[in-house]
């Protein structure tokens, strides 16, 4: 059994696109006040910033770092062709998240180490010379085992662990190093003075039992052992999808609040297209400024995959959710009830009226008043506000110019833009600067940064394999614009995915 | 004020004013019932046979009947329609005085006496005029075309022209449409026109409250009669002593008639009430309510639901089919919805694919397709 976790997946996605960032420090999350980091580079963890710290915290840490806003449509296309390789090479995989998986290669079924150990690099080698990435790779008896290997592997490394070899590797590590171990059950352990695996597998079971629970301690207990008996699976059917953000400043206009519901909803919803499901139950999440977190959901009767049916219904949840004026610091929208038939209609759905439109939005957002998000659907055209300057580029998009093709925003203020004109093919490429209106630049599809041809076949399985359980990938907000802020959310009860991202 | 009232014409009229009110009116005054006994000079019956009018208006619906009252002191005065529904209703079976002295309400029957305040009755809208007179039909009629309809009115308010009933009049047919982008349901009769004015219109009523009156004005013996002023958006409907009027929706209806298929590959003929029930048992382990599976055979409909991980259910019906077997797949809420709006004893189900949508039709009792009513479903989309 092998565990194939991604190096630092987000940063070096970014990286690979925008080689001006290989071998320099970057933080990918939201910039503003409440953003947390969502990946850090290697370069970055030098100076000790990590995932899931704050982002002003590791900017502190590491002042030199480039920020740049997720991009997760380009995260899931390098993903997408990563375990695409991957399930070449081992059909049966368990993919965990974005950026790891679980994989029980056939032909490797009690093959010597070796043999284990040159076809896992011959894995590793593939993905780094077609996909243009760094996975390590961590082999053992069980998950467990395989995790840990993987981790100890980092960076860039390949680890098989034999059963001979388990019993030493295990000893010394850490009890954190156990997936499963958060520091709740560290904590309780430290205090009968149990910091290392060794000693953890030492306890009397029913000491364990006694301190973390019967059904959860035994099964601690024996993975300390190294006995792991989990199968690798394909991940159970998706059971919902979701999305949300929090806002640098809390939203009071009720109008904004709608239109944060809508924005979450499409991003929610190219989750759920990208699953291949329908949804009848959506639920809208509001936190006000208070902290006081309300859900309202509303149940239709027939499954429904259309956009804009989903997107009322967020819009008259969220309105009904919090009483006008209420100041809120976070929205999110779920849709659940998850079908793979969806009922069909007869035509298609007559425009709706919308939301009360607010006047910043008529005019085109302007960067000082605009709290809300905007919807940045991913693949349709981006609202040509932007396109005209209304609304101002911002540092991490990507951009298109007649003449020096595809480049990302580098920097920009005091209405002046620099945008780095690169790609994943072009090696690192020069810098100009334009004015903030500069016709000439125009929104471009992030995806064209990879500089691939479409991936071909099996797509929909691939489609299905990506997105896994809710709360097991990040949460796409709405595609940061200037003032909006991505939240991580941390997976419950697996602090190991932070880590490692 | 002062009158006196029989309790049961009281309360079934103050219940059928209250129920077009809204449950949380946006001033308070819109939640009331105003009841009004004319003024004194203008009454024009002798004292011991008069009328209590009571009504209610939200600006979206109006609603008005006559209760016969014995006047001793005529006036007018709004109560909470709420509360005075609830009252009435619980009130033992002997005559109900009813006393307005100033800001409170008196009503006093049998040795229960409740005092309610009053909101002030000037500031109450004045209920619409009803429009013209436009025809009349028989009430279990508009009743039964009413209902077969509503059912596939969508109830989403973000799309208002989805939510409305059509009502086309040309000559002396009318055609009620409603659709909610699933199913659409046609139902055709026959009216009699007062005049030729409103031939050729098409209106889109609100589709709840147009149910919801044509359920109260229409008993069987009774005739409602259409009022119409398209130009001030206003549908009138009287019958059984009841008047009630609702504003009509301004919104495009989607063209519904090119969506009507013109020819079947396939079609079946089913007892309603053997394959409502085969449905309703199959869907119970149908995954989240979606889809109820169909496969007809030249011998036999099979219907299952469910699977490996949920549980799974079939059944078979014997039926009269014709045409190209093929398997489709629905939501079993809207097939329902179809079969109990054909009302009758068979239903005839049409198709083209199982990507198609099917049509259904009542059956008469000598096999034959009934015209007037159609119902029109899109199949829910197999995965895969």
């Amino acid at each position: 059994m092998a565990h194939l976790d991604m190096d630092a997946f987000f940063s070096s996605v970014e990286q690979l696109t925008r080689p001006t960032l290989r071998e320099s420090p970057v933080l990918v999350g939201g910039a503003g006040p409440r953003g947390t980091v969502a990946g850090a580079s290697y370069e970055a963890r030098a100076y000790g910033a990590r995932s899931a710290m704050s982002m002003a915290h590791a900017r502190r840490l590491c002042p030199v770092a480039t920020v740049i806003p997720p991009r997760f449509t380009v995260y899931q296309a390098v993903s997408a062709r990563v375990f695409d390789l991957v399930r070449r090479f081992s059909p049966v995989a368990e993919q965990v998240s974005l950026d790891e998986a679980f994989i029980e290669p056939g032909s490797l079924a009690g093959a010597q180490a070796d043999e284990v150990r040159r076809v896992l690099a011959e894995l590793r080698a593939r993905i780094h010379s077609e996909v243009g990435m760094v996975a390590s790779i961590g082999a053992g008896s069980g998950k467990s085992v395989a995790k840990i290997a993987s981790d100890l592997a980092k960076p860039d490394g390949l680890l098989v662990v034999t059963p001979e070899e388990q019993r030493a590797v295990l000893r010394d590590l850490p009890v954190r190093a156990l997936w499963g171990i958060g520091p709740v059950s560290e904590g309780k352990l430290r205090r009968i003075g149990v910091q290392t695996l060794g000693e953890f597998a030492d306890l009397d079971p029913a000491t364990v039992t006694a301190l973390l629970g019967t059904a959860v301690g035994r099964e601690l207990h024996d993975l300390a052992h190294g006995r792991d008996p989990r199968p690798v699976a394909e991940r159970a059917e998706v059971k919902q999808v979701s999305a949300e953000t929090t806002f640098d400043t809390d939203l009071v206009d009720g109008g904004a609040l709608e239109s944060a519901a809508v924005s979450m909803t499409s991003a929610a919803h190219q989750r759920l297209v990208r699953s291949h499901r329908a949804a009848r139950t959506v639920t809208v999440k509001v936190r006000s400024a208070d902290f006081a977190t309300v859900s309202r959901s509303e149940t239709v009767r027939a499954a429904t995959s259309d956009l804009s049916s989903l997107s009322a219904m967020a819009r008259r949840l969220v309105s009904s959710a919090v009483p006008p004026g209420t100041p809120v610091r976070l929205v999110g929208v779920s849709l659940a009830g998850l079908t793979t038939a969806e009922q069909e209609s007869l035509f298609p759905a007559p425009p709706t009226a919308g939301p009360e439109p607010h006047p910043d939005e008529e005019t085109g957002p302007d960067e000082a008043t605009d709290a809300g998000p905007t919807p940045r659907p991913d693949t349709a055209p981006l609202p040509g506000g932007r396109d005209r300057g209304g609304r101002g580029w911002a540092a991490g998009d990507d951009v298109r110019h007649p003449e020096h093709g595809h480049g990302w925003v580098q920097g920009a203020g005091v209405g002046r833009v620099t945008v780095r004109f690169e790609t994943r093919t072009t090696g690192p490429g020069p810098a100009r600067t334009f004015a903030m209106d500069d016709p000439a630049l125009r929104v471009a599809d992030p995806l064209a940064s990879l500089d691939w041809l479409p991936v071909v076949g099996r797509r929909n399985d691939l489609a299905r394999a990506r997105t896994v359980e809710d709360g097991r990938t990040p949460h796409p907000g709405p595609a940061a614009g200037s003032t909006t802020v991505m939240e991580w959310v941390a997976p419950v009860g697996q602090e190991h995915d932070a880590v490692s991202s | 004020m002062k009158i006196r009232v029989e309790r049961d014409g009281l309360a079934d009229a103050v219940a059928w004013v209250a129920r077009s009110l809204p449950s949380r009116p946006p001033v308070p005054v819109l939640g009331g019932v105003l009841l009004d006994t004319g003024s004194e000079s203008t009454s024009e019956h002798d004292d011991g046979d008069q009328t209590l009018t009571v009504s209610g208006f939200d600006y979206e619906v109006s609603a008005q009947v006559g209760v016969p009252a014995t006047v001793v002191t005529p006036g007018r005065a709004l109560v909470s329609g709420r509360l005075l529904a609830d009252i009435t209703k619980s009130l033992p079976n002997q005559p109900v005085d009813i006393t307005i002295d100033g800001a409170r309400a008196t009503i006093t029957c049998g040795n229960s006496r409740f005092s309610l305040p009053t909101m002030p009755a000037e500031d109450y809208p004045q209920l619409p005029s009803m429009p013209e007179l436009a025809g009349a039909v028989a009430g279990d009629v508009f009743s039964e075309a009413v209902a077969q309809v509503a059912v596939a009115a969508g109830k989403d308010d973000t799309l208002p022209m989805l939510t409305g009933t059509r009502v086309e009049i040309e000559g002396d047919r009318i055609t009620l449409v409603a659709t909610d982008r699933f199913r659409l349901a046609v139902r055709e009769f026959a009216w009699e026109p007062t005049s030729e004015a409103s031939s050729g219109t098409a209106v889109l009523v609100p589709a709840r409250t147009l149910a919801e009156a044509a359920k109260t004005l229409g008993g069987s013996g009774s005739r409602v009669e259409l009022s119409l002023a398209s130009g001030d958006g206003l549908l009138g409907l009287a019958g059984n002593g009841r008047r009630t009027t609702s504003r009509l929706l301004d919104a495009e209806f989607p063209k519904y008639r090119q969506l009507l298929p013109s020819e079947h590959t396939a079609s079946a003929v089913l007892g309603v009430a053997p394959l409502v029930d085969a449905i309703k048992r199959v869907s119970l382990v149908a995954e989240r309510g979606a889809q109820v599976r169909l496969e007809f055979t030249e011998s036999s409909l099979r219907l299952s639901a469910g699977g490996d991980d949920e549980g799974s259910a079939e059944e078979e019906l014997p039926l009269d089919f014709q045409g190209e077997p093929l398997t489709i797949a629905f939501n079993p809420g809207y097939l329902l919805d179809g079969l109990s709006a054909v009302r009758t004893e068979r239903a005839h189900l049409s198709f083209t694919a199982s990507s198609r949508p099917a049509l259904i039709k009542p059956v008469g009792e000598e096999g034959q397709v009934l015209p007037g009513y159609l119902y029109l479903l899109m199949p829910v989309r197999l995965p895969g």
